[in-house]
Order: C-alpha cells, then structure tokens, then sequence
C-alpha cells in the first residue's frame, strides 16, 4: 500500500507553513481573529527554522517591521484579518512607494467596523485597488482550498520579489480555518536565490551607500517615480493574470466567484450540469491583475459559436468583484449578482433560484 | 602642515536645506562623526524619520532608508533582528518618537531591542509649519496653540526620556543639548556610548537633544540658544536620566 504523504491542516496552518518553506524569514503580526493559527504556527515553528517572529505591538507596527526586515534583504510577511488590514494600509502604501517585496494575508472577516468574525469578502476593493493612499496596486492572489492557499506562497514570494511590489493573499475565515488534506510539496521554493537584492540595505561595503525612500520633493522626481511604478504595473497585467474556467466553452450562463465563495459555486455549477444546465464557472485566481483577458477570450469564443452568455457574480459582499466583471465584459453581456455578507453565505439553493428566476428570459427565448 | 579639523567621511560635502540656526545639522554631523571615529561606517543603517529631518539620508554617507511617521523603531527592529552583524539607529524628532510613534518607541524600548536612538527635541513640528509638540513648553505659543500651551487645555511637556527610564528593557538614557560647544561635546560623547553600546550588545540607548528651532521659536539664532540654557533645561533637565 502507498502509503498517503497528505497531512491535515488549516489554511491559517498550510499558509504559514508555505511561507516558511518559501523562504519567509520575518513575520510579525498582531492577534486577530479569524487568523490566530497562523501567528501560533509562525510563533512556533520561526525560531527552530533559521526564521525570526516577533508579536508586534499594533497591527501598524507589524507592517512597518515588514518593511525593515524586507529593506534588510529577507522575505517578510504579516498577517491580519480585515480591520487589522485596514490599520496596515498606510504601511501597504510605503511598501508599494519604495518597492519593497513584501506578503500580506488578509483572512477577510465581516464588516464594516468591528463587524464580526464570520467569512466575509468585503475588502476585494480594498486589496485590489490600492487601499493606502496614493496610485498603487498590490498583486492580490485568493486561494479556494488549503493546497492552493499554501501553494500560493512559492508564487507570492517569487512574485514579491520579480516585482519588488507587495503581494496580498485574500483569504477568508472559511479558507483560513477549515481543515484539509495536503501534501506538502515545496514546489518552487528554489526560485527563491534567483532574485538578488542589491538595493537592501546591509552596509554599504565596497559599494555605494543604498537608500530606500518614497520622498521625491524635486520638481517632476515623483512624477517619474509614478510613471515607473504605473510601467511595472502594466508589466503585471501583461504577465500575471490568472483564472480558473469550467465548463465554459458552452455555458449559457457564466457563474463568477472568487476564494471560499467559489467552492459553493463550482459545486452548484456542476449540480446544475447534472440537471442539463449548461453552467460555467470563471474563478479569478489573481483579483489584481483581474483576469480580463481571459474572461474577454471565454465571451469572444461563445459568441464566435452565436452563445449569448449572462454571468453571474457571486460574493460575500455585496458588489464589489462585480465591477470588475462588468469592465471585463464591457456592456457584451448581461451581468446579474447575489451576494451576502455580514455573516451571510449564499447557498446552493440561493445560487439556483437566483438562474431560475432569471430563467424565463434565458431559457424561453 | 597637518589637518587636524575636517568634514566627516560619513557626511556628503553638500549645502544644507535647514534653516539657519537649525540644530539638524549639527546632530547629522556629530552621529557622521562618531560612525568614522567607531569605523562603522561600512556597517551603519539609518532610519530617517518624517519631519524636517526625512532628508538626512541627502546628508549621511552609508545606508539609509525613511520609515512612515512614527514607526522608525518598528523599522530599526526588524532590520537589526535581521541583521544583527549591522549597526542600526533611528533618528527621530520629538512629533515621531514621542506622539505619533508612542506605542512603537515604548515596546521597541520595553522588548530591550539593540538599537541606538537619536531623539531631537525642538519642542515642535518644524516640518509642517510650528505646531504643538508632546514637548512644547507650557506658556509657549505655536501654530495650534496660539495661547499659549495651557495644561487643563493640552496637558504637560511630555518627558519621554524620563517615561522610557522606568523600563527594564533600556539601558541607557541621556538628555543633552546643543546651546554651548561645551554641550555639544558632552552631547556627542553621549551618541559615540550610545553606539557602542549596541556595538557591545549591550542594549537600547537613547540620546535625547534639546535642539533650537529658530524659525518657529520665532527667535534669532542666537536667542534660541539662550532660551534652550535658561528655559528649556528646567523642563528638562540635562544629564543622564539612566
């Protein structure tokens, strides 16, 4: 018998456990739920790995520890939950303005204000439009299972570092603490050296003084700097889209759900293939860059074969992947939307009474 | 014939941005100084903070970076944790330390990180126009507290140095000034023991610095000095506080 390598843990667990086998050598965080077993994890298992973990004082400054220990040269992370994010976002916005490869999770919780701990995906805009003040984009990836949540590490830290920009992974309270089989594969956590760093700061031995800074006061120098920024930016959406697509190649309707919502909606969509619905699925893997190209290929092919496809958006808030949905789709469509938060999680049944409802349009012509 | 008085080599031969009278630039020169006579240059790493001296970095001849308001000290941690081998300071003025940044400098302060930190008290926000400091003398008049600071309106001078002494974690702790030459080696004496107590291990230290700010004291060069030697000091007194 082969015997079975998975182990079972939590995504809070697989996260920080990706981490550390990226390369991750500084974390620092703050106590919040729904993300505490990543803080323990790192807690725990840092020290004995050649890592450094520190509990910082405020949400603030775990970011900001984020950003020495990332100047210094190493792979450094935090961790929070929604309002712990918020807190972070000027931070966020340092780290974008100088550069500096950085990974936040955000194990997103209802909202606004305290809110509550339940699942929510309330903080897409947040993430995927900058979030601190100034032009700037985080690359935002949303895991759907445990696996990919600690896949996700190898490929934001790599991205972190090809980029030099800070990475958000956008989980949820259902991705961060449900438990599932993985294995543990370190799948590219070699990538890790390709990446020099001649810009940390280490002393400035036989080499010119480094300085890392997002002050530009002379006339045009941040204009410049924007310009570069918006560059590396467009490089990013060039490169970097990524999706999931299912069953799209003949789909009449189009479901579009992201991270935990999307686990519902892939099995509402195959139960209604089972019903002789022709269901598809689009799962944006990467949140920014949105997935546009795809989503453009997916419509540009259906209506090559005369299929008028209507999508559906499906989230934990209440509209706000939908935006970009609706750009990415470009008035080709009609795009319709469910979703729940505050502690509220479209069901299966929510899902299909929603099609059904909307289904003597669709259905009848 | 022998020199025997230049520039520092950790000091870049440019013009200054500060206002005359300023005391930025006698603090830049003196920590420039004190990393040649220590030989650290190759090893040093700066935070500069937000405030008049965010361009120290335009200044000091080694590696630096900025850190957002307030959060030097949550910066110079994880750098030094990363890199114990480098020596890591903070400079910071009184808005950043002891307002803004309370919260990071108490706990960097309390977790006993090997840090050196350089602490300009100017008893206000010179940066963004003359404001009120956690340090504006009570009586003194500024941008929001044209009156006057009151006590039953915006509280006391906060003596942060004194608040840091109480904390197991720190080991060293001096207030200096810069009115007099006299004050400006004995305050440079207390940056250069500052440094090597991280070079040694031995813990955080901070150098305190009642420094002139002419242009919002509203007060010539000169006078501001005096004000520093008869004023100041009583409020806060010179000297090391542990």
């Amino acid at each position: 018998m082969v015997k079975d390598k998975r182990i079972l843990m939590t995504g809070n667990e697989a996260i920080a456990e990706g981490a550390i086998q990226a390369g991750c050598r500084f974390y620092a965080g703050y106590p919040i739920t729904p993300q505490n077993e990543l803080t323990a994890y790192m807690a725990k298992h840092m020290p004995e790995r050649d890592g450094i973990f520190i509990q910082a004082e405020s949400e603030l400054s775990a970011i900001n520890m984020v950003f020495g220990a990332s100047a210094a040269g190493v792979r450094a992370m935090t961790s929070s939950s929604s309002p712990g994010i918020s807190l972070k976002q000027e931070g966020i916005s340092y780290l974008a303005g100088t550069e500096l490869p950085s990974v936040i999770v955000n194990m997103m919780r209802g909202g606004p204000g305290l809110g509550n701990i339940a699942p929510a995906q309330s903080d897409y805009f947040q993430a995927t439009r900058g979030g601190g003040h100034g032009d700037y984009h985080s690359i935002v990836l949303s895991p759907s299972s445990v696996e990919e949540a600690y896949n996700f590490m190898f490929l934001a830290f790599d991205l972190a570092d090809k980029y030099r920009n800070p990475v958000i992974i956008l989980g949820d309270g259902m991705i961060g603490q449900m438990m599932e089989p993985l294995e543990l594969t370190a799948v590219s956590c070699q990538l890790s050296a390709e990446y020099k760093k001649p810009w940390a700061l280490t002393g400035c031995k036989a080499r010119l003084p480094n300085i890392i800074r997002s002050l530009f006061l002379a006339e045009g120098a941040l204009e410049e700097r924007n310009l570069k920024l918006q560059k590396k930016y467009k490089e990013i959406q060039k490169a970097e889209q990524r999706l999931e697509e299912l069953f799209s190649s003949d789909a009449e309707f189009i479901l579009v759900a992201y991270g935990g919502m999307a686990r519902i909606v892939k099995g509402t969509v195959k139960k209604l293939r089972e019903k002789g619905f022709r269901a598809g699925l689009i799962r944006p893997i990467t949140l920014w860059p949105f997935p546009q190209a795809g989503i453009t290929q997916i419509l540009n092919r259906l209506h090559r074969k005369k299929h008028l496809p209507i999508f559906l958006v499906v989230e934990m808030s209440y509209g706000q992947m939908l935006e970009d949905v609706k750009l990415a789709v470009d008035g080709k469509a009609k795009v319709e939307f469910l979703g729940r938060a505050g502690g509220g999680i479209p069901t299966e049944e929510e899902i299909i009474n929603k099609i059904r409802r909307n289904g003597k349009n669709l259905f009848s012509s | 014939m022998e020199k025997i008085f230049s520039r520092p080599k950790s000091l870049r031969n440019i013009s200054t941005h500060y206002c005359p009278g300023c005391g930025h630039g006698i603090a830049h020169r003196l920590i420039a100084g004190v990393v040649d006579e220590l030989g650290i240059r190759d090893k040093v790493i700066a935070i500069a903070p937000v405030g008049c001296a965010v361009l120290a970095y335009d200044y000091w001849d080694f590696d630096c970076t900025e850190a957002a308001h307030g959060r030097a000290l949550a910066v110079a941690t994880a750098i030094k944790r990363v890199r114990p081998q480098n020596i890591v300071f903070t400079y910071q003025g009184d808005g950043d330390l002891a307002a803004i940044g309370t919260n990071e400098t108490i706990h960097a302060a309390n977790r006993g990180e090997n840090l050196t930190v350089i602490f300009i008290n100017n008893a206000v926000y010179g940066m963004t126009g003359g404001q009120m400091a956690p340090t504006t003398l009570l009586g003194q008049k500024t941008a929001t507290s044209p009156l006057g600071r009151n006590a039953q309106r915006e509280g006391y001078p906060l003596k942060i140095s004194e608040v840091l002494s109480q904390l197991s974690g720190v080991k060293y702790i001096e207030r200096t000034s810069f009115y007099s030459p006299q004050e400006i080696l004995k305050a440079k004496r207390a940056i250069k023991l500052a440094f090597q107590n991280q070079i040694e291990g031995i813990g955080f230290s901070l150098v305190e610095i009642l420094s002139p700010c002419p242009t919002y004291w509203d007060m010539s060069p000169q006078k501001a000095m005096e004000w520093i030697a008869n004023i100041m000091i009583k409020e806060f007194p010179l000297g090391r506080i542990k």
